[in-house]
């Protein structure tokens, strides 16, 4: 064995490659072209995975919303057709009842799209959402928090009427390079202190619009527009481990019998599952990084053939060389193993040349991407990873000594006496 | 190979001791061809026994008669079967590279045995620069490359015009009389009797087997 992998017959494997340059290169080409098309599919559905992760930018997956509706069903002699709204105490029961969540974040919202203009500050008004909310929100839909701070917990226990302020509304209120922390905005003629600026990333929705947002503490909030202890909605984040859709059916049941619903009422709690939106997304992404590795890998393999056949050619050819051989002591074994290595070695040199310039065609297009803010595009970054490089290269190597071994037993059945038969 | 069977050979009983020099003659279809490659482990014969220094040739497999092949025969073929993508020196250093001597070890020997033929100065020559002559004498060293017991030669100046024959011969007269074994199939009266012993062949049969006064080979002397 230590022969085969002596200098002398990696000598000899580039010695019979290079003696017919024109073919090797036109059979390696062949493999080159298949693993190419291989990573390009694979990276380029890694760079639209990439791009459309992106628009969940970090927001916390594994999460619903869940809001109010009518019941739909008489239950305990009250009607159907009943308004209910979630109280501030259905928070803490929930967060008892159920197991498996780690945020439970009740919110309440004003103004909303198209809605009148509530907010004024001196001369400038604006139509904005402002949002009552607890300091975990920050978490379940993540924001960059430009400058300031962002609500915390004495902001809520002392019902601090602060607010953070998007970028759209610093835009819309403030001159530019006016200091905006510290100020004051008047928000359905309350006054809150500015304590910090945000920006949001991500494509998901109206990009525009996520910036002209205003966050308040939720107490604050309530207290200063008079909800009481009504709860708009919840934004709900199941811990790691747990699926938010496994749960939340559970959530339902303590929401049920906390507003007197039928337990069989299924409208009666609105709720959107973004870990179930998320899970339809991944499972395109598995479908189309099958696509990719099924269309790749039959490219290569018809590459594969191609090496198959010339290495069928090359015996033939070489009929007379390989009786030379035999004759001057050539065991049937060294002759298999020569065929074979250069099988091998041809099809891992044109495999790695196609990765490098796989690599190549990819790193041009990050380049020119890298100019671009990539902040609301659907395509970025499309790469590979090292392990797919690494299960190609295995591809490969199998598939190289695959196509040798027809062609090395042709070989080792050639006899020497019909090789050196005079012609 | 096919379906009908061919007896070439008939009953063909004969020794050669140590450091003959024997020539095998007879017309095409006598057999002689088909001798020389069960003599050379390349064909192996269906009945009867051939003991080659002292070990019985049967039954082999390929690994085995490679490694025979190897360690006690040299080939020398009419039309030199040089591997035409090796230069001179790789093709002579080939036997050694199968016996797994070291590189720098193999270009020694080769390069020794070059110069006993007379082409140290081609070395690096591919074998389609050289003339049939030339490469008729790379042959020779290859066989001998590997320091074989017997060289076998199947029509060794088939392919070569007298004056180059001749010089081929002398320097096979020249290899027997530094004590090597050699078989020559020839149908060439003259190159037969530049050896010491003549069998000739006939339909598979020897029907003379005698010892000749050798000739000596003196290409200079050819006009």
């Amino acid at each position: 064995m230590s022969k085969i992998l002596s200098k002398d017959s990696w000598a000899e494997i580039i010695e019979a490659l290079s003696s017919n340059w024109f073919r090797t290169v036109m059979t390696a080409f062949g493999v080159l072209w298949g693993i190419f098309i291989l990573v390009i599919l694979l990276a380029a559905g890694n760079g639209l995975e990439n791009g459309i992760r992106q628009g969940f930018n970090g927001m916390a997956t594994n999460s619903m919303f869940m809001w109010t509706q009518t019941a739909s069903q008489p239950y305990k002699g009250l009607p159907k057709g009943r308004r209910y709204n979630f109280k501030t105490d259905d928070v803490p029961a929930i967060k008892q009842s159920v197991e498996g969540l780690q945020f439970v974040s009740p919110r309440n919202q004003l103004g909303g799209f198209r809605g009148s203009n509530n907010v004024v500050r001196g001369l400038q008004t604006g139509a904005f959402n402002v949002y009552g909310d607890y300091p975990e929100i920050i978490q379940q839909q993540p924001m960059d928090i430009t400058s300031g701070r962002f609500i915390n917990y004495s902001d809520i226990q002392e019902k601090r009427k602060i607010a953070i302020i998007g970028s759209g509304v610093r835009s819309a209120l403030y001159d530019s390079g006016e200091e905006v922390i510290g100020s004051y905005i008047k928000i359905n003629g309350v006054n809150f202190m500015v304590v910090g600026t945000y920006k949001k990333k991500g494509n998901n929705g109206d990009p525009e619009e996520m910036q002209k947002e205003i966050y308040v503490p939720f107490t604050a909030f309530s207290q200063a527009f008079n909800m009481g202890d009504i709860v708009g909605w919840m934004a709900i984040t199941a811990k790691d481990g747990y699926s938010i859709t496994n749960l939340k059916e559970q959530i339902f049941d303590v929401i049920k019998t906390r507003h007197t619903i039928n337990p069989n009422d299924d409208r009666a709690v609105g709720n959107f599952d973004l870990f179930q939106e998320y899970t339809k997304l991944t499972g395109l992404f598995s479908a189309l990084n099958f696509v990719a590795f099924f269309v790749g890998i039959l490219v290569l393999l018809s590459g594969i053939i191609g090496i198959s056949n010339i290495m069928l050619i090359v015996v033939k050819e070489r009929t007379k060389e390989i009786g030379i051989r035999r004759a001057l002591g050539a065991t049937p074994w060294s002759i298999r193993a020569q065929i074979l290595l250069e099988s091998i070695f041809l099809t891992i040199v044109s495999g790695m040349a196609g990765i490098v310039l796989a690599s190549a065609v990819l790193w041009f297009v990050n380049y020119q991407l890298d100019g671009m803010d990539t902040s609301e595009m659907m395509f970025i970054n499309p790469s590979v990873n090292i392990g797919v490089v690494f299960i190609a290269l295995t591809i490969l190597i199998v598939s190289g000594l695959l196509a040798g071994l027809i062609p090395a037993q042709n070989a080792i059945k050639i006899k020497p006496v019909e090789a050196l038969r005079t012609e | 190979m096919g379906k009908n069977s061919l007896h070439v050979l008939k009953g063909i009983n004969f020794t050669v001791s140590e450091g003959e020099m024997v020539s095998i003659m007879g017309s095409s279809g006598s057999g002689k061809s088909t001798l020389l490659n069960i003599l050379g482990i390349l064909d192996e014969a269906d009945e009867g026994t051939y003991t080659l220094d002292g070990t019985l040739i049967k039954n082999l497999n390929e690994k085995v008669a490679a490694r025979y092949r190897n360690k006690f025969l040299g080939f020398i073929f009419q039309s030199f079967n040089l591997i035409n993508y090796k230069s001179a020196l790789d093709n002579v250093a080939m036997p050694l590279y199968y016996q797994g001597v070291k590189r720098n070890i193999r270009v020694e020997k080769a390069m020794h045995y070059l110069e006993k033929v007379g082409l140290a100065d081609w070395a690096t020559h591919l074998p389609n620069e050289l003339s049939g002559g030339q490469k008729q004498r790379v042959a020779i060293a290859r066989a001998l490359a590997s320091d074989p017991k017997v060289l076998l030669a199947d029509e060794p100046t088939g392919a070569l015009d007298t004056k180059t024959s001749y010089e081929v011969m002398e320097l096979i007269q020249g290899i027997n009389d530094e004590g090597k074994t050699i078989l020559i199939v020839t149908h060439e009266d003259d190159i037969a009797h530049m050896t010491k012993r003549i069998v000739n062949l006939k339909d598979g049969l020897i029907i003379d087997d005698s010892i000749v006064t050798q000739v000596r080979a003196k290409a200079n002397s050819y006009v």
